[in-house]
């Protein structure tokens, strides 16, 4: 709430020097606004930058500063047995959270922990309070300054413009940071995986069960760490998926662009994108509760043994849900090949299946395999679908019918519920993590090159 | 040089033969907007007949009805007749995909497909089945090259993207492709428009040879094409025929105002 | 004039040439017929493997649609049971002061299992009365209290009330449990369906339109467990991606498209969008539990941490579409704006802006779309802990529809089908909504320039 509060705060600030700002402009030209390099609208806008810009930055730095400070200085006087194990560290952490938040009350914990708690909720109190303060002195200094800089001959439309050009580039650096945050906060994790375990071992090895003693007194399992059968289940599922996906997708396509009426078209086209549009959480659903129980059944009748999180059921759902995917893709890329190449192959009396068969689909063909190649890498990271419908044992095995679990999945189990940041169980996920990103960056720069070429081509 | 080819024209051998293609009151619509009006015009059997007039006067539109390529597009309504050897080519039981194998088509911009050289003259008679071995398609393919004037020049590289070739090259390949179907007819939609000078004229000069075999239609935008390659002119404008005659006659003595407007450069 | 003689001498050996031309084909002989049949039947396959493509595809697409339509739609009703209840005051108001906070106290579930063994005397032993107490759902001592509360002069009189049913009896009122089946395989014994036959044939059984479902948090009791709260969730959520995402995507778009020099670093950032739209959604849920988590120590299971990640996720999205749309802005208008003296800033934001808005808002409620849809990255960053209360806040512990669905579906309890099943059909009834949104916004603001 405080911080709906601040920010609306911030606002009516800003709102307040736009005014002031555009009065004393107004005020300066003696009512011929000629007399104005700008326009009195900049003065406003001049103000109110310099008002809410810093402000807000103050903010974002603020809070994203205030929880590790606060933490630290808890910390630094816990008593050193316990910070200097991070398990008990990290679970006095919790405990300290939890009693400044005050839900802490049933907690049986040292007193040292409920004087740290009570300490926090200090602390919060004071950084809320002194966040208040500051960020108002700095939203009026920003106020003050630009306000008394207002002159009739100063350049408030260039200033503007040119504090909008560094708000803009600003905007898309955020896209190249997001990919710097992820590949950093993945190697960090990975590379500290990686110190407790040989990243040989988890690469190749053919053994995946990550479950390590939590507690020294554990029976203790110590894990194996090796990605090969999650990543060959990711395989399998893959495959399934694109053996539904490419044809029915292409076929689709095909049929969609080259022979559908313009009436079966506008009602087919928005079909198939609903099955775009449905969450995977949806598709999970039904493979787990309708296809997943039907191929069982009938697996059972034919004298099969279907597992009931069988590898086909996930990756037949996951292809219904790849195919408009790969058909809206395609459709794009055959729809590029010039009408002149129809027109050459029609003018020659071929058929428009030969047509199709023997220039058109040849002509797109880097194209549809960029698709094809995006579309495997969705089916790699897509994680829902086999959360729901895939199993948890790592399986190495190329039977459908079997059981598998993906990378996704692990990632999924491994980090929902408790979290050991000190433990080789959760740092695996982040490799995992790591090699999922990378394999799709892959398959993604490939196949965007493919297709960037593929239009070169044609326009 | 026009001249000379004026000369060279008048001197050929005038095989005044029957008519190959006749089209009879023929109407057309995109939509309802009405394209064509009630065009009368005989196609002579080994020869070659312009189609001349301003852009947009319907000449490419009434070559696309000559082999049905306007079935392509959608909301094209068509009414009259159009006949190749006295058969109506919109009658039911007339088969389109035959129909393109007997009257070729070479197209505005050079089309090749994204395949080699060999495959795209090879492309006609495979999906027609007119070869029933390698030798019989390489000899196919050769003779076209020949007719076409291009075997020269690519023979050594059949097997390369025929995209490579030069434009001229290219639109040269294009007219082989229609060729190795050995159509009766080929029709040629303004084939030089994107072609340079030098590349026109190789395209010309093949167009003369390939009139003692096939009869030819083309639509061109120069007149001086016109005059250089055709023995028959006919002259569109605003969807209507105004005059076919003796491109001689045409050029030189026109019967309508309009035609000597044009020709004149008055408008076009 | 040579040149033109030899020239002439090449096509005569042309001609010749050619008069030594292949046989024409003729068209109507047996063979070509045969293949053009041949070819034409090779047409008819193909198209036909084009149409079974695309039916096989809505087939799917029906099959999706029935099996949670008819698994859910009973989700939207709810059994009530009939029952004479007596408020007793010894138990309501032991001392008469109608004082709220002893009403508020007061035990009411006491009250209805006096009413249930009231209500079939019989049942005496133990384990057959705490089966009894199922019939009767532990929520509906809630809404009792609610009504002694509101009305207190209800204590002392004795009352026929509709009370919401256990999850069983609503399962079997619902044709879920079927009675045929052996008594060991169901969930209810035969006691049990014998009381509800009871309770059925004196009209003391009866479905409702179930506004808990749409009112209440989540609950482990499945008849008692609501969307409102995920809804709320998922609400706050989207506002704080649709705040972060909106004007940062719109303005990186303007700035790549309109500002930014063609040069290596440009070029690197169009390339780094372009992969970032096909990063797996997973991925941006481990960037959010190190970042916002782990660094910045937010809290965990809040909006606030979810719509933070989404937004990353929706960014390329919106960024890629904004482009789009500003691209589709013809050059005459920019020249125009320019011509007339005014900056390229006020170039952008009076003429080019506005008139790509509808396009960016349209890709703007796709990406929204999606954000609402997404699950993975918000496992990651604990939002799919069980949480009862209803979100006040961005800040508050909160669960989000899709994941609320993803809980739902694997709990045990055969009433929770049913509750996902209708929870999806909410989620995809916002999703039409919100996609439905953007096809207006497109068709009615379409502009062919």
């Amino acid at each position: 709430m405080s911080l709906t509060f601040l920010l609306l705060a911030v606002a009516l600030l800003c709102a307040l020097s736009f005014v002031f700002g555009r009065q004393r402009a107004i005020a300066l030209s003696g009512g011929r606004f000629s007399n104005l390099h700008s326009l009195p609208v900049h003065y406003g806008t001049y103000t109110a930058l310099w008002c809410g810009l810093p402000a807000l930055a103050l903010l974002i730095v603020w809070y994203a500063l205030q929880g590790p400070v606060t933490n630290a200085l808890v910390i630094s006087d816990l008593p050193v047995e316990i910070t200097s194990d991070p398990g008990q560290l990290s679970l006095a952490m919790n405990a300290i959270s939890l009693i400044a938040a005050d839900h802490g009350q049933h907690l049986d914990v040292a007193p040292e922990v409920v004087e740290a708690g009570n300490r926090l909720a200090i602390l919060h109190t004071i950084s809320n309070t002194a966040l208040i303060v500051v960020l108002l002195c700095v939203a009026l200094t920003g106020l003050s300054l630009s306000y008394r800089k207002i002159v009739a001959d100063m350049r408030a439309r260039n200033n503007v413009e040119r504090i909008v050009r560094y708000l803009m580039i600003g905007c898309s650096a955020i896209a190249i940071l997001s990919t710097v945050g992820i590949v950093f906060s993945l190697l960090f994790e990975a590379l500290h995986f990686f110190s407790k375990v040989n990243p040989l071992e988890f690469l190749f090895g053919l053994e995946w069960s990550p479950q390590t003693a939590i507690r020294a007194d554990q029976v203790a399992s110590d894990g194996s760490f090796g990605m090969i059968p999650l990543f060959a289940g990711t395989l399998l599922i893959t495959l399934i998926a694109m053996l539904v996906a490419v044809p029915i997708g292409l076929f689709s396509a095909i049929y969609m662009g080259e022979y559908a009426s313009p009436m079966f078209r506008a009602w087919a086209k928005p079909a198939l994108e609903i099955l775009a549009g449905v969450p995977t959480v949806v598709y999970g659903f039904f493979a787990a509760l309708t296809v997943a129980p039907f191929l069982r059944d009938t697996g059972a009748t034919l004298g099969l043994s279907v597992s009931s999180e069988s590898a086909l059921a996930a990756g037949l759902v996951m292809g219904v849900m790849i195919i408009p995917f790969v058909s809206s893709l395609s459709d794009d890329v055959m729809s590029q090949v010039p009408q002149s190449l129809r027109d050459g192959s029609y003018g020659l009396g071929a058929t428009k299946s030969e047509t199709i068969r023997h220039v058109i689909f040849p002509a797109a063909l880097p194209g549809i395999v960029g698709a094809i190649l995006l579309a495997v890498s969705r089916a790699i990271g897509e994680t829902m679908i086999v959360v729901m419908a895939a199993g948890l044992a790592a399986n190495l095995t190329a039977n459908p019918l079997q059981a598998v679990t993906t990378v996704t999945v692990q990632i999924v189990t491994l980090l929902v519920g408790d979290q050991e940041f000190d433990s080789a169980k959760t740092l695996s996920a982040f490799a995992l993590g790591l090699v999922l990103f990378l394999v799709t960056l892959g398959l993604n720069v490939f196949a965007l090159k493919f297709v960037q070429k593929y239009r070169e081509k044609y326009d | 040089m026009a001249v000379v080819t004026a000369d060279a024209m008048t001197n050929a051998p005038h095989t005044r033969g029957k008519s190959k293609m006749a089209a009879r009151d023929l109407d057309l619509f995109y939509g309802d907007a009405q394209a064509l009006f009630n065009v009368d015009l005989d196609v002579m059997e080994r020869e070659v007949t312009a189609l001349i007039g301003p852009s947009g006067c319907g000449k490419s539109t009434f070559l696309r009805c000559l082999n049905r390529m306007n079935d392509t597009i959608d909301g094209v309504t068509i009414s009259g007749k159009v006949t190749l050897d006295d058969r109506d080519i919109y009658d039911k039981i007339i088969d389109v995909v035959q129909l393109r194998a007997r009257i070729g088509m070479v197209f505005q911009k050079p089309n090749p497909f994204p395949k080699s050289i060999f495959d795209n003259v090879a492309y006609g008679p495979r999906i027609h089945g007119l070869v029933n071995s390698r030798d019989e398609l390489d000899e196919i393919v050769m003779t076209s090259l020949e007719k076409a004037g291009l075997l020269k020049e690519v023979k050594d590289r059949l097997a390369s993207p025929a995209t490579g070739l030069s434009g001229g090259q290219q639109q040269r390949l294009c007219i082989a492709r229609a060729v190795a179907v050995s159509p009766e007819v080929i029709l040629m939609d303004e084939p030089c428009s994107a072609l340079d000078p030098i590349a026109t004229a190789k395209v010309e000069e093949l167009i003369d040879e390939l009139r003692s075999n096939y009869t030819i239609v083309i639509v061109t935008h120069s007149m001086q094409q016109a005059a250089r390659v055709s023995q028959r002119t006919a002259f569109f404008h605003l969807g209507k025929l105004v005059e076919v005659g003796e491109t001689d006659q045409i050029f030189t003595n026109p019967r309508d105002e309009r035609t000597k407007g044009y020709i004149t450069g008055r408008f076009g | 004039m040579t040149d033109m003689a030899s020239l002439m001498e090449d096509r005569a050996a042309a001609n010749a040439d050619a008069s030594d031309q292949r046989k024409p084909v003729d068209w109507d002989s047996a063979d070509m017929s045969r293949s053009i049949k041949k070819r034409y039947a090779a047409e008819r396959r193909f198209k036909t493997y084009g149409l079974t493509a695309i039916m096989l595809a809505l087939a799917a697409l029906v099959l999706l649609g029935y099996s949670i339509i008819s698994k859910g739609y009973s989700a939207f009703v709810q059994t009530y049971v009939q029952i004479e209840l007596t408020f007793d005051p010894a138990v309501i108001d032991p001392d008469g002061t109608r004082d709220p906070a002893v009403l508020g106290r007061a035990n009411y579930d006491g009250l209805i299992k006096d009413a249930l063994r009231a209500r079939f005397p019989d049942v005496t032993s133990r384990s057959e009365k705490r089966k009894l107490y199922g019939i009767i759902s532990s929520g509906a001592s809630y809404d009792l209290r609610e009504q002694v509360l509101d009305k207190p002069s209800l204590i002392g009189q004795t009352r026929k009330l509709w009370l919401i049913s256990g999850d069983d009896f609503d399962m079997l009122n619902k044709g879920y449990i079927s009675a045929d089946t052996q008594e060991a395989s169901r969930r209810l014994d035969d006691d049990e369906i014998g009381w509800f036959q009871t309770l059925q044939s004196a009209n003391a059984i009866e479905k409702r339109f179930h506004t808990r479902f749409f009112t209440n948090g989540d609950s482990r009791e499945p008849e008692l467990a609501g969307i409102w709260g995920a809804a709320v969730g998922s609400f706050y959520t989207l506002i704080v991606t649709l705040l972060l995402s909106f004007p940062i995507g719109v303005a990186a778009a303007i700035y790549l498209e309109e500002f930014a020099p063609k040069n290596r670093l440009t070029q690197i950032i169009e390339v780094n969008i372009n992969n970032l739209a096909a990063v797996p959604s997973i991925v941006f849920g481990l960037l959010g539990l190190e970042l916002y988590l782990n660094v910045m120590h937010l809290p965990r299971s809040a909006p606030v941490v979810g719509g933070l990640t989404l937004a990353l996720m929706t960014l390329p999205t919106i960024i890629i579409a904004s482009r789009a749309a500003i691209k589709a802005v013809p050059p005459s208008i920019r020249q125009a704006a320019l011509g007339l003296g005014a900056s390229p800033v006020q170039t952008v934001s009076h003429h080019v802006l506005p008139l790509a808005m509808p396009g960016i808002l349209t890709g703007t409620i796709i990406g929204m779309a999606q954000a609402l849809g997404e699950t993975a990255p918000l496992l990651m960053i604990g939002m799919v802990a069980f949480i009862v209360d209803i979100p006040g806040s961005a800040m508050d512990a909160a669960t989000v529809l899709p994941v609320q669905i993803y809980l739902w579906a694997d709990s045990p309890e055969r009433a929770f089908v049913e509750k996902t099943s209708a929870a999806i059909m909410v989620l995809l009834a916002f999703l039409i909504l919100m996609n439905g949104l953007a096809v207006f916004l497109r068709k009615k603001f379409e502009r062919k320039w």
